[in-house]
C-alpha cells in the first residue's frame, strides 16, 4: 500500500471519545433476570489515538463498540464524541465509520459503488463523490479493480475495500470490530501493520476490538482489558504486559506463572524507574520506587519492581513470565551448588528451584517446557532453542528466577480458600 | 424486561419511518385478517337480534347434514395428504439423491400444477373420464361412467398438491448431509438399510410437514370439489352453497369455523411443532446433493415413475388444450376457434378485471411481504412475534373463511367495501403475502446483518438502507413473492366468489359459471387464455425485477470468499 495520495487529502476531523459510567443490561435468555454486558465503563480516548479493547468472548467489548456505533443503546451512562453526548443519537447521525468482522461489503454493488456509498448517502455533488472515491481507491490500491464486485476479489482486497469505504467519509471516529479475524495468519500480520500505518498517517481516532492479544500489542497506543463487562486495566502495551494489575490480565496477556509468596515488607531503596525511563505512567513509576522483600519456600528475596498493586505485607502472588525463567540441566546427583551455578549464589534478587520436565513442545523459535516443582507447575519458554541443548521430558532441572522482571499481585482469595 | 420494552419503544419513536411501517402493517393485519375472523366468530354465536346464542351451533351439531361435510373434508385431506406426500417424496428423492436423466424437465413439470389456473384438472377429468369421456366412453366403451365423487377429487387434488410435497421434501432431502449416509455405508450398511435406518428417519420432519401442508390445501380447496365432487360434499363448497343457495349466513359462518379449526391446528403444528426441523416454502430452490446414486437398479425404476407422473400431468393439461379447440367434446372433435371468440367477447370483461386486480395487488403484496420479513428479522419492536404469526396466518385460513369473513366485516359502516375493487385487492394482498414473507425471511436470515449496519453507519436512514441495500439483496425472494401473488390473484376462487359484484366479476368465477352450465370447451378456452396471461406476466415480472439491481448471482456469491 505505497500510496501516492497525500495524507492531507483526507482531512481528519478526529474527535476524542469519552465513555462515562457506560452500562448495558440485557434480559437473560430465560427471561428471569438481567445480564450486565457492560458494567460502568469509564474511558477517555484522545483524538488521533488508537485504543484497543481486548478481552475474551463475552467480556462486553463488542457491546461497548456497538454502543459507540449506535447499534445498541446504553441502559445508562453517556457517550461523548467530540464533547457531544451521542448516547441517544441514531447510528446514521453520528458521523462514524466501522470496519466489520465480516467486512459487510454490499454484494450487489461494485467496489467503486461500495466505496462511494457513504458519500452518495450524504448527497454530495457528483464531482466531489468521484474525486474522493477515486482518492480512497488509490490510497488502498484498489483502482484497478474498481469495477469488480466484492465476490470477485480476494479476502485481503475485501478487507481493503471495507477500509476504503470507512475512511472515505472522513469519520470523526473509526471503529474496528475484529476486522482481521477472517484472514489467514500471514495476511493478518501484514494487514495489521498496514492498518496501523494508515491510521497513524490519517490521524483518525480509532477504537479497535479484538480477542487476539498479539494483534492488540502490535497496533495499539493503549489497550483496554475487559472481563465480565468491566474494565480490568488500561495502559500502553508495555505497561499492560510488564505491570499487570491482576492475575486475569497477567494470564490473558501472554503467559504467566503464579507462585504463592509472603510479602515481609517494603524497602526504601528507590529503583528510580520513572526518572530513568520515559513512557511509564506516573502511577507505575511511583509504585516501582519501592522494592518488596518476600519470603518464598522459607528463603528471603527482594523483588525490586513489584508493581503498583503489590500488597505491602502478607500473602501475595509472584508473577513470573515464562521467558524470564532459565532452565539449568541437573545430573542425577543434583546439588544446590550445581543449581546456583546458573545465577549468583545467595543473591536476594535471584532464586533457584528444582524440578522435573513433564512436557516439552518445540515451536521452532521457542522451546516450551512444562516443569513440575515442589511449589507449583511452571511454564518456561526458551528462545532460540536451536542454539542450546534441548532438555528431554523426564529430565531433572533447575529453574532460575530473576526477580528483576517478576511482579507481585494480591493473593488470589478464592484459591486460598479452595 | 420492562427496560428492554421501553428502549424498543424509544427506538421506534426515534425512527419515524419504522414506526409508520409497524403501525401500517399492524393496521392492515388487524383490519383484513383478524377483524373478519372475529366477525365470523361473533356472528356464529349470536342470533338475529344480536344476542348471545348458541342455537345455530346446537342445530349444527345435532344435524347430520353438517357433520357429513366435515367428515368428508377430513377424509379427503388425509387421503390426498398421504398420496401427494408419497409421490412428492419419490419425486424429490429421485431428483436430489439419484442421477436420473431429464431432471430439468421433471422440475418444470412439478411446478406446472402450482401456477396453473383452477378447474383445469377437474375439466380434464371430465373430458377423459366423464359420461362422454375420451377414455371411459371412446376407448373403454363405458356408457354410464360416473366421474363425480371422491375418487376423482383424490386424483385431481393429488396431482394439484404433490408439487407442494415435492418442494417441501426437496428442501429436507437436499439439506440432509450426505456424510451421514456415507458414514452408514462406511459402517457396512447396505443401500436399502441406509435408506430405512438413516435417510427415511431424517426426513420424517419434512414428511410430516408435507402431510400437514397438503392437508391444509386439500381442506381449503374450493374449485375442484365445487365442480367434480358430485354428492361427496365438502365443507368449503357446503359453506358456499349454504350461504348463496339457502341464504343461511349463520350456518355458513359456522361451517367456515369448522373448516378453520382443523386447518389452523395443522398450521400451528407445522409451524411451531416442526419449527426449525424443516424449511417450508413453495419457492424452495433445489440444490444438487453431492452424493447421487448411479445404481441402475434404483435409477431406472425411479425414472419410470417420474415419467409416469409427468405423462399424467401432460395428458391432463394437453387434454384441456385440445378441448379448447374442438366443437363438442366427445361428440364432434372438429377444430374450431369459436370458444376463444366467446372468451374474447362475453368473457373479456371478467378477464380484464382479473388482470387489473392481480396487477394492482401484486406489487402491494410483494412489497408488504418484504417489509414484514424485514421488520420481523431485522427490527426490534413490541408485538413482533404477533406480527409474524398473524401475517403467516392467512396461509392457514381457507379462502372460503376469508370470503365469508369479509362479507360480514365489510358490508356495514364504517367499512362499506363489499363488491368494490378495493376489497378484492385487499383480499388478494393479504392472502398472497405469505410466500413473499417466507422467502424474504429465509433470505434475510442468511444475509449478514452487518451489511445493513454498514449502510446505517455510513449515514443512510432506515428507508435508504432498505431500498438500496436490503431490497436488491432480497431480489430473488421478492420475485418469487411477486410471481406467487400474481398467480394466486389470477387463479383465486374460494375467497373472491363471495366478494365479486356485477362490476367486478372475475375470470375464475366466469369459468365456474361455465362449468355450472356444462360449457366445458368454453371453460377450456378460458383456461388456456389464462395460462398464456400467467406465463407472459411471469416473464414480464422477471424482466422488471432484473432492472432492480445487479445480477442475483453476484448477490448470492457475496460470502463465497469468507470462511
Amino acid at each position: 500500500m505505497e500510496a501516492t495520495v497525500s495524507v492531507r487529502d483526507f482531512s481528519a476531523r478526529s474527535s476524542n471519545v469519552t465513555l462515562i459510567h457506560l452500562t448495558k443490561k440485557f434480559r437473560s435468555l430465560d427471561g428471569s433476570g438481567e445480564i450486565v454486558a457492560v458494567n460502568d465503563v469509564n474511558l477517555e480516548i484522545q483524538a488521533g489515538e488508537l485504543v484497543t479493547i481486548l478481552g475474551p468472548s463475552g467480556c462486553g467489548k463488542t457491546t461497548t463498540l456497538r454502543m459507540i456505533a449506535g447499534f445498541e443503546y446504553p441502559t445508562s451512562g453517556s457517550i461523548l464524541i467530540g464533547g457531544r453526548d451521542v448516547a441517544m443519537i441514531p447510528p446514521n447521525k453520528r458521523g462514524l465509520s466501522m470496519v466489520f468482522q465480516s467486512y459487510a461489503l454490499f454484494p450487489h454493488l461494485s467496489i467503486y459503488e461500495n466505496v462511494a456509498y457513504g458519500l452518495r448517502v450524504q448527497k454530495l455533488p457528483a464531482q466531489e463523490i468521484r474525486e474522493r472515491t477515486e482518492r480512497a481507491l488509490e490510497l488502498m490500491q484498489l483502482t484497478s479493480m474498481a469495477r469488480r464486485f466484492p465476490s470477485q476479489v480476494s479476502g485481503g482486497q475485501q478487507q481493503r475495500i471495507a477500509l476504503a469505504r470507512a475512511i472515505v467519509i472522513e469519520p470523526s471516529v473509526l471503529l474496528f470490530d475484529e476486522p482481521l479475524s477472517n484472514l489467514d495468519a500471514k495476511l493478518r500480520e501484514y494487514m495489521r501493520d498496514e492498518l496501523r500505518k494508515l491510521q497513524k498517517r490519517l490521524g483518525i481516532t480509532s477504537l479497535y476490538v479484538t480477542h487476539d492479544q498479539s494483534e492488540a500489542m502490535a497496533i495499539s497506543d493503549r489497550i483496554v482489558i475487559m472481563k465480565d463487562g468491566c474494565i480490568q486495566q488500561v495502559g500502553t502495551p508495555r505497561e499492560i504486559y510488564a505491570y499487570p494489575h491482576s492475575k486475569f490480565v497477567a494470564d490473558f496477556m501472554g503467559k504467566a506463572n503464579f507462585i504463592n509468596v509472603n510479602v515481609l515488607g517494603m524497602e526504601g531503596e528507590a529503583v528510580g524507574l520513572g526518572g530513568r525511563e520515559s513512557g511509564w505512567s506516573s502511577e507505575i513509576s511511583a509504585a516501582a520506587e519501592r522494592a518488596a522483600r518476600i519470603e518464598m519456600e522459607g528463603r528471603q528475596f527482594v523483588v525490586p519492581q513489584p508493581g503498583a498493586v503489590a500488597p505491602k505485607a502478607g500473602k501475595a502472588l509472584l508473577v513470573v513470565r515464562p521467558e524470564t525463567l532459565k532452565l539449568v540441566p541437573l545430573g542425577e546427583s543434583a546439588s544446590e551448588a550445581d543449581l546456583s551455578a546458573g545465577g549468583a549464589r545467595g543473591s536476594p534478587g535471584i532464586a533457584a528451584l528444582k524440578g522435573r520436565i513433564d512436557r516439552f513442545t518445540y515451536f521452532g523459535n521457542i522451546a516450551r517446557y512444562e516443569v513440575s516443582t515442589e511449589n507449583a507447575p511452571l511454564l518456561i519458554e526458551s528462545y532460540n532453542p536451536g542454539a542450546s541443548q534441548i532438555l528431554e521430558e523426564g529430565a531433572a532441572v533447575g529453574i532460575v528466577i530473576d526477580f528483576e522482571s517478576a511482579r507481585l499481585l494480591p493473593a488470589d482469595e478464592q484459591e486460598h480458600r479452595a | 424486561m420492562r427496560e428492554n420494552t421501553r428502549f424498543s419503544i424509544a427506538h421506534l419513536v426515534r425512527d419515524p419511518v419504522l414506526l409508520f411501517l409497524v403501525l401500517l402493517v399492524f393496521t392492515g393485519l388487524i383490519l383484513f385478517i383478524l377483524f373478519p375472523l372475529y366477525k365470523i366468530f361473533v356472528y356464529s354465536v349470536t342470533n338475529n337480534e344480536g344476542r348471545l346464542s348458541f342455537q345455530a351451533a346446537i342445530d349444527m351439531f345435532t344435524s347430520k347434514a353438517y357433520a357429513r361435510p366435515l367428515g368428508n373434508s377430513m377424509l379427503l385431506g388425509i387421503t390426498t395428504g398421504v398420496l401427494a406426500t408419497l409421490i412428492g417424496y419419490i419425486f424429490a428423492y429421485a431428483l436430489t439423491r439419484t442421477d436420473i436423466p431429464l431432471k430439468g424437465f421433471f422440475r418444470t413439470i412439478a411446478t406446472i400444477p402450482i401456477i396453473s389456473p383452477p378447474f383445469i384438472l377437474s375439466l380434464s377429468m371430465i373430458f377423459l373420464f366423464g359420461r362422454n369421456g375420451l377414455i371411459t366412453r371412446k376407448i373403454l366403451g363405458i356408457e354410464d361412467a360416473n366421474v363425480y365423487g371422491m375418487h376423482s377429487l383424490v386424483v385431481v387434488q393429488t396431482i394439484s398438491f404433490f408439487p407442494i410435497a415435492y418442494l417441501t421434501l426437496t428442501g429436507t432431502l437436499s439439506k440432509l448431509n450426505p456424510a451421514v449416509e456415507d458414514a452408514a455405508l462406511n459402517l457396512g450398511a447396505s443401500k436399502a438399510r441406509i435408506f430405512r435406518t438413516v435417510t427415511l428417519p431424517l426426513s420424517v420432519p419434512g414428511i410430516l410437514s408435507s402431510l400437514l401442508l397438503v392437508f391444509i390445501q386439500s381442506m381449503e380447496d374450493f374449485s375442484n370439489p365445487a365442480v367434480i365432487s358430485g354428492s361427496f360434499s365438502t365443507l368449503s363448497v357446503e359453506a358456499y352453497r349454504t350461504i348463496t343457495g339457502m341464504y343461511d349466513m349463520r350456518g355458513g359462518s359456522l361451517m367456515a369455523l369448522m373448516l378453520l379449526a382443523p386447518t389452523l391446528i395443522a398450521f400451528v403444528l407445522q409451524k411451531y411443532w416442526l419449527a426449525g426441523k424443516s424449511f417450508v416454502t413453495v419457492t424452495g430452490k433445489p440444490t444438487t446433493a453431492r452424493a447421487q446414486s448411479r445404481d441402475p437398479k434404483l435409477v431406472w425404476p425411479l425414472f419410470a415413475f417420474c415419467m409416469l407422473v409427468a405423462a399424467i400431468i401432460i395428458l391432463f393439461y394437453g387434454t384441456v388444450l385440445v378441448g379448447a379447440f374442438v366443437k363438442i367434446w366427445g361428440i364432434n372433435f372438429s377444430f374450431t376457434w369459436s370458444h376463444f371468440k366467446y372468451v374474447m367477447t362475453l368473457g373479456w370483461q371478467p378477464l380484464r378485471n382479473s388482470v387489473i386486480l392481480a396487477l394492482a395487488s401484486t406489487p402491494i403484496a410483494g412489497l408488504l411481504g418484504m417489509i414484514i420479513a424485514f421488520l420481523v428479522v431485522r427490527k426490534e419492536f413490541p408485538g413482533k412475534r404477533a406480527m409474524e404469526f398473524v401475517s403467516m396466518l392467512t396461509f392457514a385460513v381457507p379462502g372460503t373463511v376469508v370470503g365469508i369473513g369479509y362479507i360480514l366485516a365489510f358490508n356495514d359502516k364504517p367499512f362499506m367495501w363489499t363488491g368494490s375493487a378495493f376489497l378484492l385487492i385487499m383480499a388478494f394482498t393479504f392472502r398472497n403475502m405469505p410466500v413473499g414473507i417466507e422467502s424474504g425471511t429465509s433470505t434475510l436470515i442468511q444475509i449478514d446483518r452487518s451489511i445493513e449496519e454498514a449502510s446505517t453507519i455510513l449515514g443512510a436512514t432506515g428507508a435508504v438502507t432498505f431500498r438500496r441495500i436490503s431490497l436488491p439483496m432480497l431480489k430473488q425472494a421478492f420475485f418469487s413473492g411477486l410471481v406467487y401473488s400474481f398467480v394466486r390473484a389470477m387463479t383465486a376462487v374460494s375467497a373472491v366468489i363471495f366478494l365479486i359484484s356485477p362490476r367486478w366479476n372475475l375470470a375464475t368465477i366466469s369459468i365456474f359459471s361455465l362449468f355450472e352450465a356444462s360449457k366445458y370447451s368454453d371453460a377450456a378456452a378460458y383456461i388456456v387464455v389464462m395460462i398464456v396471461i400467467i406465463v407472459v406476466a411471469i416473464g414480464g415480472l422477471n424482466l422488471l425485477v432484473g432492472l432492480l439491481g445487479n445480477s442475483g448471482t453476484v448477490a448470492s456469491g457475496g460470502n463465497s470468499e469468507r470462511t
